[in-house]
């Protein structure tokens, strides 16, 4: 596929239907977007102490994320060097070394080749490095985020976040100690290709129509919609909310202007849960006038903080985006609770992770299946493949609506698509170029 | 008896009186890990008293709920039933879900518990062989 191509399918207003369709464009996207940049893989929770370690992908590619025998956070492909196979069935587990189940060969968790069955019958010297996994060059963690990429010549990953690390440390700052710890997750699948759920994270023209039944079923209980995000309603892009968009792709949708600055005011945009009742006033009696700020933290959190090409923050949900095919992806919801090391809260924490537990269940289970569907229905409509273009030109032209900020970045109001229209710019140059991608067999190289 | 009316009543799409067969009190609950884990520590697949129950359903009667517009048809088949005491029952099921031009199975086993008149449903536990891996349009009442 010539480089120009791309050109061709990615202009100011529109995309063309074959960058969802054609899996030639996926195969090449992974390796030029899942290996090019850097790629979102694992939270440091997951994988809490040395020798733990958790299955992920990049791309395609089956990893093994760890935390090596001396602490060090590595990324290793789940392939024996020998013929190929998956070295490690398990999904998550605690490990100082791999054996491949096949002919026994085995790899300390550094990567090295620790040895063979009868090396004596080789006359190969099992010193050289081609025999150890391979692995991620580069391996970078962010406030517990933990990143990899292919390519050396990759920027520092703080750098690749740029100015979305600030709204990534908002998030985390909230909590007690500035950490979360991720619990399990509401797990979905879609047939459709990845990036439809890309183009989703920080749509807010959608709100209403596509999550209409979960707007009617929170608000149910009451006579006025205050629930949720009822503030859709309305005028939605004369709200305080907005849009920013930065470079590389990264995104950040800011809902929190929309809710009253005072403590227990998120709390009470949530609708009921269960358990809801006896977990708040356990809290408000454990924690009297400082129960409101607790609740708050079992409450949603109303951001969408996108990080190109696949991780969304939202709400207390870290949200990772999974291509499996170009007409397959996984969206994975991991969960997070508090944790309180500090006690800052006052003894609660087990009771604000409970709540915050039913909180974050609700719009994976009543909200995101619609939208799963509404990409799986895009995926069957571009199958017409005379009707070529995908429109993204809400708010281009319209004088004013975009605002260049002082920090670079762009900002919109909520409905804006701004943001999917600077991401395909980044998706188009990344497909254009031809970056450096390489792994590592020396455990020491990383 | 009870068992076999609940499936009937989810296959009929009368969600209002399948909802009828459970206590005042209630849990319908599908854990996210095969060993059922802890809700109080971790998200589930869906973890529903009787006022989440009833979100569920009105959703469903929304007529905006894309994910089950159209509804999708189910068979579901519950067996190998075993009773222990007076109020705990086990029993495999397979549900055959057609929706959108595919039939796609839901495979696992529930565990009920059952007001002592046996007349009620006080928890329902449902344990899909494939609850930990990525579920595609999980909308249906399992």
């Amino acid at each position: 596929m010539n480089i120009s191509t791309f050109s061709e399918l990615v202009f100011e207003d529109r995309v063309h239907r074959s960058i969802y369709t054609d899996p030639a464009i996926f195969e090449i996207e992974m390796t030029r977007v899942f290996g090019a940049v850097w790629v979102y893989l694992a939270h440091e929770s997951q994988i809490p102490g040395n020798d733990d370690f958790v299955a992920a992908r990049l791309g395609l590619r089956p990893l093994i994320v760890l935390r090596d025998m001396h602490g060090r956070i590595r990324a290793l492909y789940n392939r024996c060097a020998h013929r190929g196979a998956r070295i490690c069935r398990e999904a998550r587990g605690s490990a100082r070394s791999f054996q491949c189940p096949y002919h026994g060969w085995t790899y300390l968790n550094t990567g090295k080749l620790r040895g063979v069955p009868w090396p004596e019958g080789y006359a190969c010297d099992f010193k050289d490095a081609k025999f150890n996994l391979a692995q991620l060059p580069r391996v970078e963690s962010y406030r517990g985020f933990v990143f990899g990429t292919l390519n050396p010549d990759a920027p520092a990953l703080k750098d690749y976040l740029g100015l979305v690390a600030k709204p990534i440390d908002e998030w985390l700052d909230r909590h007690p100690g500035g950490k979360v710890a991720v619990r399990e997750a509401n797990r979905l699948k879609f047939k459709g290709n990845w990036k439809l759920a890309y183009d989703n994270a920080a749509d807010g023209y959608h709100v209403l129509f596509s999550h209409r039944s979960l707007l009617e079923m929170e608000n149910r209980l009451q006579d006025e919609a205050t629930k949720g995000m009822s503030f859709y309603m309305g005028k939605p892009d004369e709200a305080p909310m907005y849009v920013k968009v930065f470079s590389n792709g990264h995104h950040f949708k800011d809902k929190r202007p929309n809710v009253e600055k005072r403590p227990g005011a998120l709390w009470e945009l949530e609708a009921a849960h269960p358990g809801m009742e006896h977990y708040e006033q356990l809290i408000r009696s454990k924690l009297k006038e400082k129960a409101p700020r607790a609740l708050d933290l079992a409450a949603s959190e109303p951001v969408n903080i996108n990080v190109f090409p696949n991780l969304s923050i939202l709400g207390n949900h870290i949200q990772v985006i999974e291509p499996l095919a170009v007409d397959e992806t996984d969206t994975t919801w991991y969960a997070t609770a508090v944790v309180d090391e500090a006690d800052e809260l006052g003894g609660a924490a087990d009771e604000v992770n409970a709540l915050r537990m039913r909180t974050q269940e609700a719009f994976p289970s009543f909200g995101e299946v619609d939208d799963a569907v509404n990409f799986e229905e895009i995926q069957r409509g571009l199958a017409a493949c005379e009707d070529e273009w995908v429109y993204m030109h809400r708010g281009l032209g319209i004088p004013g609506r975009v605002l260049e900020q002082p920090d670079g970045s762009l900002k919109a109001p909520a409905t804006d698509e701004v943001f999917m229209r600077e991401h395909m710019k980044e998706w188009k140059r990344l497909m254009s170029s031809q970056p450096r991608v390489s792994v590592t067999r020396d455990p020491q190289a990383t | 008896m009870l068992l076999e009316r609940e499936a009937r009543l989810l296959d009929q799409g009368r969600f209002e009186e399948w909802l009828g067969l459970f206590s005042a009190e209630c849990l319908y609950w599908v854990p996210a890990t095969p060993a059922g884990g802890d809700p109080r520590r971790e998200v589930a697949v869906a973890f529903d008293d009787r006022r989440r129950l009833e979100d569920r359903i009105y959703r469903l009667r929304t007529g905006s709920a894309w994910s089950q517009t159209p509804a999708s048809r189910t068979v579901r088949m519950v067996t190998n039933v075993e009773v222990f005491g007076n109020r705990m029952v086990r029993a495999n099921f397979l549900i055959s879900e057609f929706r959108a031009g595919e039939t796609r199975p839901w495979s696992g086993w529930y565990g009920y518990r059952l007001k002592t008149d046996a007349l009620q449903i006080e928890v329902k536990q449902v344990n899909l062989i494939d609850c930990d891996q990525n579920l595609r349009n999980p909308s249906i009442v399992l």
